[in-house]
């Protein structure tokens, strides 16, 4: 198969960028969609096609769809065409011979360009950081059985926490929001009994960091929830908002200092 | 052989970690706000470490090369962790997963570390509960296990197709908690370029920013490093495309020893190659044999009318299917031991009973399953892994059996460490798949996860502090002592060496011809004369990638080339060590395989008088061969037998 | 105030938003009910319609929720608007190619730009009748003479007569269908309220509602153009 790729292009994250075309010819239809990438920067790296030689960046690690790394917006969508899949699980065979592939970084105030198609996610740490844990430390904990946990809240936690981070719902989103992925933390936590005890301080201190650090907020688009190569439901977005005005709720109750709507 | 001292401590197997900790020597609050340890790596055993330390009180520095520690390719592990608990009420214990495991690593690992390993399986469990990880349960709200190759009881934990990743981020939420009170500082999009010593104990390392390109320099009182496995070596591996052994090859160079380097595992059930653009291959999760049934066409003309396209799967009549494992290993069947699984698919795929396009492959089926459990059991056993098969090969695992080859996926060698995970080079530990200790040849399923987590979470907190006792009167290092300034000079030098080559070939090309050497002769099976050419080759790759590699770019900013190239330098000396340690090892034993020392029946046939001893390396110079020391293993509480899946 | 509002975060702000908007869901129910008797639906239509004014304008309650209303209109507009900004400024540089994400609607990514028309509309509609009665503008002027600043039946019927006037009508109120279609259901989700079983219910009579809003203002300037 035949390919245009116009791919973006930028040296740092202070310099301007812009689209470049590629061609790449005989690429098998099995062939991954970041393999591709890699034949193109095998031609750019030995055929010397163009100088100063500079292969395309972009970041990718695992290549089974898991480590959340490989971050493109390809043809308008986040990972590309295909529905719940990673880049790197997206095959060429999604693609029709001579077709021509825009390929952009996520774009988003909170996620600033490093180069070309890499992209600084360090924002959703920080947003962890805050709370998007269960404060235990090592030893002293009761046996692995001594909370049963239901079935059914097991298995929605999970789902939430199948999250890999990767930040698709924030290039998706039209108000680059990453509502998504904080509402998979808190809902796996909130679904949990270990995760309840600090359930109010987690959903205040997540979601004041998340508009700290500059992302905008839930327009109920659900873009997010479409292009989540782990389908992650916008329902938990929803439990967010309700574990949310329950803290705020239960704040205000206990009087704290501040109090309000902060 | 006064080197190799691995520090086993007194008194009957199951009170020596007792008896160690009850006479370790400790650090006191206040003093621990005095000490720095740097820890390389974020997967499982250096997040979970690293948030240890930081929670008892020492200034932790934490480095990633990936834009964070949650992307550590522990993540990618599917199946599940291993514990001793018992809940099923099938017979496990402490014991038996202890024996399961020396038994599945055929005898070449050190009893007193698994013997620990296995005893503090169940506090992982626990402590991963107790993070939020969302096991999974039955209706009754208790956890639920499956069974794994080498056991005969169901002792897997699971989350899940992805085990690895709740795991990896409980520790990375753990981790986060440390860097929110401060105590651990991260630096990701950082790669490890040397350790540096100073009066022989290991005080710091030098690192490369990735996003600036410039070269740092970081002190501290120990070092720890879990920088996963080797597996790249062979270019194509399940590993993902950042892993890389430079750290710890680093670490070798400058002293300390490796440990078992020619056991590799192969692992039986990975998607099989398909074309020469491939960069990484796949894994289909162990659990899959719990209900698969691995087979190939009986007669020959079958599996060849099948690779050309002419027959499917389904045209085989059950009466025309070969079961091979269940044929030769009727104990286990198809929950053989990893090596033993990967060598009788290689084995029938070489006798000429390969099927798919290459004839390298083999069925695993799960029809029997689906008629047996129903269609919706089998995807909510494996749903995820179905999935991902299907988005790879196309093709539908519920209609058409799957089809699996083995590929390189875990390296049971490494960093030789004493039973407190110290290297040669005091000050320096090693955990997690970065170390040789707790597998032997062979490592058994979703053994991984727990000696991970073991080593970070329950092992180093107490033997780092054994070490880090005596240090409390030592100031904090600067980094402007010569040694810091040698060693990032070395460092400097040599990324701008790779650049000036200037050469013709990409490090990729350079890669992928390692990888077929290594793979070819040093892979599944190896004999004498494929190893003596391997090295030979290798020497000659390594030859010309130092002459006609060519990395552009420069050393300020983003430079992928440039850390792949530096990877694979390391790789290329990595290598020969490999083939050279596998040359030497005059046996078979786990996923080292002599076909000179075999079995009638093609069994792997060990010589225990030989070769009963780790094989540790010592680094003497590039050109110069490294020396061999052995350190003896001695089974004093099992008794060492041939592995037998059979009966 | 902009301090203040900066500093309330998202989501308290998206909850504020969908109780003041689903106060304004039930108000335009009300409405609607009364303009339906503009037209002849009963014999006594211009009756019950005039009582309907009368009681609007003078029941002091009424007066007390006239004040709310107000509040829920300008608290809605302002926090769409303040979300807006924060929410463009959170991707300052774009896509090249746009969206192609396979979401519900288009009526949520429009929400602002229907949320504009509503207000165009708000003011033509203020500037129509709710000014009038306040004595700050002239009634509209037609046909019907209008005979008191409370005559909302003859202003109604002098400002329908006008086709242009009918048509942009139409228009404004398609608007309002379509913001309300996304909003219906968005309130709830906002409110933490989504449900596997009822959501699809919520949605259901979302839709509902904005179609029955949306035809039965239209209806009313399309009696006057068809007749």
């Amino acid at each position: 198969m035949n390919f245009t790729l116009k791919i973006w292009r930028q040296e740092n994250a202070k310099a301007k960028g812009r689209f470049k075309t590629y061609k790449v010819e005989n690429i098998s239809p099995d062939c991954s969609f970041l393999e591709m990438l890699d034949i193109l920067n095998q031609q750019l790296i030995e055929d010397k096609i163009e100088l100063p030689v500079d292969p395309i960046a972009f970041d990718h690690d695992c290549r089974e769809g898991i480590c959340g790394m490989c971050s493109l917006y390809i043809n308008g969508r986040p990972h590309g065409p295909e529905q719940g899949t990673t880049v790197c699980q997206l095959h060429m065979r999604k693609f029709k011979d001579g077709d021509t592939i825009t390929i952009e970084p996520w774009r988003a105030k909170a996620f600033p360009v490093i180069k070309d198609l890499m992209v600084d996610r360090s924002a959703f740490d920080k947003i962890i950081q805050e709370g998007g844990y269960i404060s235990v430390s090592t030893g002293g904990v009761p046996d692995a059985n001594a909370i049963p946990i239901p079935k059914e809240d097991a298995d929605l936690a999970m789902d939430a926490a199948a999250c890999i981070g990767c930040g698709a719902c924030v290039a998706a989103c039209k108000n680059a929001s990453a509502m998504l992925f904080v509402a998979a933390k808190v809902s796996q936590f909130a679904l949990l009994p270990q995760g309840k005890v600090e359930a109010e301080k987690r959903a205040l201190a997540m979601v004041a960091k998340m508009d700290e650090l500059g992302f905008g907020s839930c327009t109920n688009t659900y873009a997010c929830e479409a292009e989540c190569p782990k389908n992650i439901s916008v329902e938990n977005i929803a439990r967010l908002n309700r574990e949310y005005l329950k803290a705020k709720v239960k704040k205000a109750d206990r009087k704290r200092e501040g109090g309000g709507f902060g | 052989m006064t080197r190799l001292n691995s520090k086993i401590p007194e008194g009957p197997l199951h009170q020596k970690w007792t008896n160690y900790k009850a006479n370790q020597k400790l650090v006191s609050p206040a003093n621990k706000r005095k000490l720095e340890i740097i820890v390389v790596g974020t997967g499982l055993a250096g997040a979970s470490a690293a948030a240890s330390f930081g929670e008892m009180g020492f200034n932790v520095k934490v480095f990633c090369i990936q834009d964070s520690p949650r992307r550590a390719h522990s993540i990618a592990a599917q199946g599940g962790i291993n514990a001793a608990k018992n809940y099923p009420n099938d017979g496990d214990s402490i014991w038996r997963l202890f024996y399961d495991t020396i038994k599945g690593g055929d005898y070449r690992a050190r009893e007193a570390n698994v013997y620990r390993l296995a005893e503090v399986s169940n506090n992982i469990i626990d402590q991963c509960v107790a993070q939020g990880v969302p096991f999974a349960r039955d209706y009754a709200g208790y956890l639920d296990n499956r069974s794994f190759g080498g056991a005969q009881v169901s002792r897997t934990f699971y989350a899940r197709g992805q085990t690895g990743q709740q795991l990896l981020l409980g520790a990375y939420g753990a981790l986060s908690k440390e860097i929110k009170r401060g105590t651990v500082q991260m630096f990701n999009r950082h790669e490890m370029l040397d350790l540096v010593l100073v009066d022989g104990r290991a005080r710091g390392i030098i690192a490369r920013n990735l996003v600036t390109g410039t070269i740092e320099r970081f002190a501290a009182h120990a070092v720890v490093l879990a920088t996963g496995g080797y597996g790249n070596v062979y270019f194509l591996s399940t590993n993902a495309m950042n892993s890389n052994a430079s750290a710890a090859w680093k670490a070798y160079k400058r002293g300390a020893f490796f440990g078992n380097p020619a056991f590799v595992q192969i692992h039986p059930t990975c998607i099989p190659v398909h074309g020469d653009y491939q960069s990484k291959l796949t894994l289909m999760s162990e659990s899959l044999r719990n209900d698969g049934r691995i087979w190939v066409p009986k007669k020959k003309e079958d599996a060849e009318a099948i690779r050309a396209g002419k027959l499917k799967a389904n045209d085989i009549p059950e009466e025309d299917r070969d079961y091979y494992l269940e044929r030769r290993y009727p104990a286990f069947g198809n929950l053989v031991p990893r090596d033993v699984a990967s060598r009788a698919a290689k084995e029938r795929c070489d006798a000429g009973y390969g099927v798919g396009p290459t004839g390298l492959a083999v069925y695993l089926d799960f029809a029997d399953s689906i008629k047996r459990l129903g269609k919706e059991v089998i995807e909510g056993r494996y749903g995820n892994l179905f999935q991902m098969y299907e988005k790879i090969v196309d093709e539908n695992p519920y209609e058409n059996p799957m089809m699996i080859y083995p590929a390189v996926h875990y390296t049971m060698g490494g960093l030789w460490v004493d039973y407190e995970l110290q290297s040669t080079i005091p000050g320096l530990f090693v955990a997690g798949e970065a170390n040789f200790s707790d597998h032997g040849a062979n490592r058994l399923g979703a053994s991984a996860l727990m000696q991970g987590l073991a080593d970070g979470y329950f092992v180093l907190p107490y033997t780092i502090q054994n070490y880090l006792a005596d240090q409390i009167t030592v100031p904090k290092f600067r980094t402007d002592l010569p040694e810091f300034e040698a060693a990032e000079k070395e460092a400097r030098d040599r990324l701008q060496r790779l650049i000036s080559i200037q050469g013709k070939y990409s490090v990729d090309t350079y890669h992928k011809r390692l990888g077929k050497i290594m793979w070819d002769y040093v892979g599944m099976a190896r004999d004498e004369a494929g190893l003596k050419f391997a090295i030979d080759e290798i020497r000659k790759l390594r030859k010309e990638f130092w002459e006609n590699v060519y990395v552009p770019g420069k050393m300020e900013g983003v430079n992928d080339e440039l850390m792949k190239a530096e990877r694979l330098a390391d790789y290329m000396e990595l290598a020969e060590l490999i083939a050279r340690d596998a040359l030497h090892r005059n046996e078979s034993c786990g996923g080292h395989f002599r076909v000179e020392y075999q079995t009638e029946d093609g069994e792997a046939l060990r010589n225990d008088d030989d070769y009963k001893y780790v094989a540790a390396w010592e680094w003497k110079g590039s050109d110069a061969e490294p020396v061999l020391h052995r350190e003896p293993l001695n089974y004093e509480f099992v008794e060492i037998k041939t592995r037998n899946y059979k009966s | 105030m902009s301090q203040t509002l900066l500093k309330i975060s998202s989501i308290s702000k998206k909850v504020f938003m969908s109780l003041a908007g689903l106060f304004l869901i039930i108000f335009l129910v009300v409405h609607l009910s009364i303009n339906l008797f503009i037209l002849p639906i009963t014999e006594n239509h211009q009756e019950i319609f005039k009582q309907a004014v009368e009681f609007m304008t003078t029941f002091p309650l009424i007066k007390v929720m006239e004040v709310v209303l107000f509040g829920a209109f300008i608290l809605h507009i302002i926090l769409g608007v303040v979300l807006q900004i924060e929410n463009w400024m959170a991707r300052p540089v774009g896509y090249a190619v746009s969206t192609k994400s396979k979401t519900d609607s288009p009526f949520s990514r429009f929400s602002i730009h229907t949320g504009v028309i509503i207000f165009i509309f708000l003011v033509i509609h203020f500037m129509n009748f709710y000014f009038v009665k306040l004595g700050w503008v002239d009634p509209p002027a037609g046909d019907m003479p209008v005979a008191d600043k409370h005559d909302f039946y003859n202003m109604a019927l002098n400002v329908f007569n006008n086709p242009v006037y009918s048509v942009l009508y139409i228009v404004l109120i398609l608007g309002l269908g379509f913001h309300l279609h996304h909003a219906f259901q968005a309130a709830f989700q906002s409110l933490g309220l989504n449900h596997p079983k009822y959501t699809p219910w919520i949605k259901g009579i979302g839709l509902i509602y904005s179609i029955v809003i949306t035809i039965g203002f239209i209806s009313i300037p399309l009696y006057f153009l068809i007749n």
